[in-house]
């Protein structure tokens, strides 16, 4: 997707500084319009933990009680006792940490080499992969599901993964980045002093990449947590569910367990929330730096 | 006189690395991206079913049958409702609390959260979180609405209940991202303007409308694209708040993917499923070509 120009600066850019102050009656309204914002945005989640920590009988009074009377944890317990809750975060995590290994490598090689090598074919080659870019998974699904079948791919691990080791945008983020960063004397210097291209790409491009390519990890990371349709039509027993597919599956047997169900609901959205909270600051910058959107 | 390396070895090990790199990455492209696409548009053209051996090209027929299936109608008319609903509700009020966090205040960070919390949890759990809500019988939402004198509603379950509920979820979902946007657009705007505007005795509106929005409009336009891109993808919501009992808005709420799916994974008409894959591809089309000509028309 093409971004604007005016996206460049990104937003570490300091806060322009305001000369005087607003009154202080629009002063108040605006926190005030801020506070209900945030609240309303935070509710469901806390919506979630509470019903996840009701009994039985208090989920279905009306009206509904939002802080839970007797808060306790047995609806976590029948959740991990009733599904393999444990086993579907793990195979999100297989699903998340290969695809993004395999994002990153492709990515940087990709990206370097199309920026600083001149070939013939380089052009059309970079219209193609970013052409890819625009269309969505949705379309070409179905030949992707029927080569996985062909390959013996389906219902396994490596079938669910496959779509997802390349990204164009990241071959495109990481080509912007290295045009922008990496001046050509460096490379020509390692050169001349006899190293490899491979060497110079590991010890002198790579180095120089890293806050690029771990805002591109952290994306790649979520956009493959978050995948569901692949996984759904790919895995088919059980145990090779990601949380995504296996929570998606388990609240249809639970119709009426509100408990049960949200319990499940904060157990797989748990990692992700204290990922983003530990490393909030990187996320919304590097989302704000460089645009991503699956 | 110093010596070089004979120019022709590293010549030599340069292409040979370009190629040995892209080599993989290119075979990838053409075995994930390229083929399926190919195919995808390929098959439209044949009644492609999955547990047919005959196969044959029938030409635009998938097209034509798709013209006459309400199925399929009713699909598109509801996914482009949700889009561009997705796009009223999450736009405005993206770019509205992107102005108030322009600057900066006591509780940024905590604000910046608060907005983004949604973006980063996965749509499944956030779904459900929406789906407790909104149940008829015992969600907050009908004791919020029950204040206002308003009788409980079958959210799930009417047919345009529901599309409300599917486009409210996702722009709550989309808000955060669209706001961060915004964000980096307002702050790279010279704080100059804005002064200048303040001494000539610019109202606060009049600065949003004369100099923030002009200036952030390619973005606007962007985020706007985007949005409805996106959105005409939407398929996880509608597939969570479907598979129950009770209710299933999935046949109330029927969209373009989920028809799409149907077709090709439960009917097996695959070739048939493609030629609607083919119209999401048209429509996401038309949408960038209008991105790139709007951004060019105003060079």
């Amino acid at each position: 997707m093409m971004r604007p120009a005016a996206l460049a600066g990104g937003l570490s850019k300091a806060p322009r500084a305001m000369r005087r102050r607003s009154p202080w009656w629009r002063l108040a309204g605006e926190e005030a319009i801020l506070v209900v914002g945030a609240i309303l945005m935070v509710m469901p989640f806390a919506w979630m933990v509470s019903t996840a920590l009701k009994s039985p009988a208090e989920i279905l009074q009306w009206p509904p009680s939002f802080i839970p009377e007797n808060p306790s944890l047995a609806n976590f317990v029948f959740v991990f006792e009733n599904a393999p809750f444990a086993r579907w975060l793990l195979n999100s995590l297989i699903l998340a940490v290969s695809s993004t290994v395999a994002i990153l490598l492709t990515s940087a090689l990709a990206g370097y080499v199309l920026a600083k090598f001149s070939f013939p074919g380089r052009g059309p080659l970079f219209v193609v992969i970013l052409a890819t870019a625009i269309v969505p998974f949705e379309v070409y699904m179905i030949p992707l599901y029927l080569t996985s079948r062909n390959l013996g791919l389906i219902n396994t691990m490596p079938g669910v993964i496959l779509p997802f080791v390349v990204m164009s945008f990241g071959i495109f983020f990481v080509r912007q980045n290295v045009l922008a960063s990496i001046p050509d004397e460096l490379i020509e210097a390692g050169r001349i002093d006899g190293a490899s291209e491979s060497w110079i790409f590991l010890h002198v491009v790579m180095p120089l990449l890293s806050g690029p390519l771990s805002a591109l990890g952290i994306f790649a990371f979520m956009q493959a947590w978050n995948q569901f349709v692949w996984p759904l039509l790919v895995a088919n027993s059980k145990m090779l569910y990601t949380a995504e597919v296996g929570l998606a599956l388990f609240q249809t047997g639970y119709t009426v367990d509100f408990g049960a169900v949200s319990a499940g609901s904060v157990i797989s959205v748990l990692p992700i929330l204290i990922v983003f909270l530990a490393l909030r600051r990187r996320i919304i910058d590097g989302v704000a730096l460089s645009g991503l959107k699956g | 006189m110093v010596k070089f390396r004979l120019p022709g070895r590293t010549v030599r090990g340069r292409w040979a690395f370009a190629y040995l790199t892209l080599a993989p990455v290119v075979a990838i492209y053409l075995y994930l991206r390229i083929i399926p696409i190919s195919q995808t548009f390929i098959m439209s053209f044949y009644e492609w079913n999955l547990i047919a051996r005959r196969r044959p090209f029938i030409g635009l027929e998938n097209y034509a049958g798709l013209m006459r299936d309400q199925a399929f109608i009713t699909a598109l008319a509801n996914t482009t409702v949700i889009a561009f609903g997705i796009l009223a509700l999450s736009v405005p009020s993206a770019l509205f609390v992107a102005t108030l966090l322009a600057k900066p205040r006591w509780l940024s960070a905590v604000y910046e959260t608060a907005f983004f919390l949604p973006v980063v949890t996965s749509m499944v759990p956030a779904t459900l979180a929406w789906k407790w809500i909104l149940d008829a019988k015992l969600g907050p939402l009908n004791q919020f609405v029950g204040w206002f004198g308003i009788p409980p509603q079958a959210w799930l379950i009417k047919p345009e209940l529901a599309i409300f509920s599917v486009i409210l979820l996702s722009a709550w979902k989309l808000l955060g991202y669209n706001m961060i946007i915004f964000l980096v657009g307002m702050r790279n705007i010279p704080a100059t303007y804005y002064e200048a505007a303040e001494i000539d005795g610019a109202s606060p509106g009049q600065r949003f409308w004369f100099i923030t929005l002009p200036l952030i409009r390619p973005i606007l336009l962007f985020v706007s694209v985007i949005t409805v891109i996106q959105s005409y993808n939407v398929y996880t919501q509608v597939y969570v708040l479907a598979s129950d009992a009770q209710g299933a808005p999935g046949y109330v709420v029927r969209v373009l993917v989920y028809d799409m799916i149907e077709n090709g994974f439960r009917f097996f008409r695959m070739g048939y499923a493609s030629a609607e894959a083919m119209i999401l591809l048209g429509i996401v089309l038309v949408l960038t070509a209008v991105q790139f000509g709007a951004l060019r028309d105003r060079r």
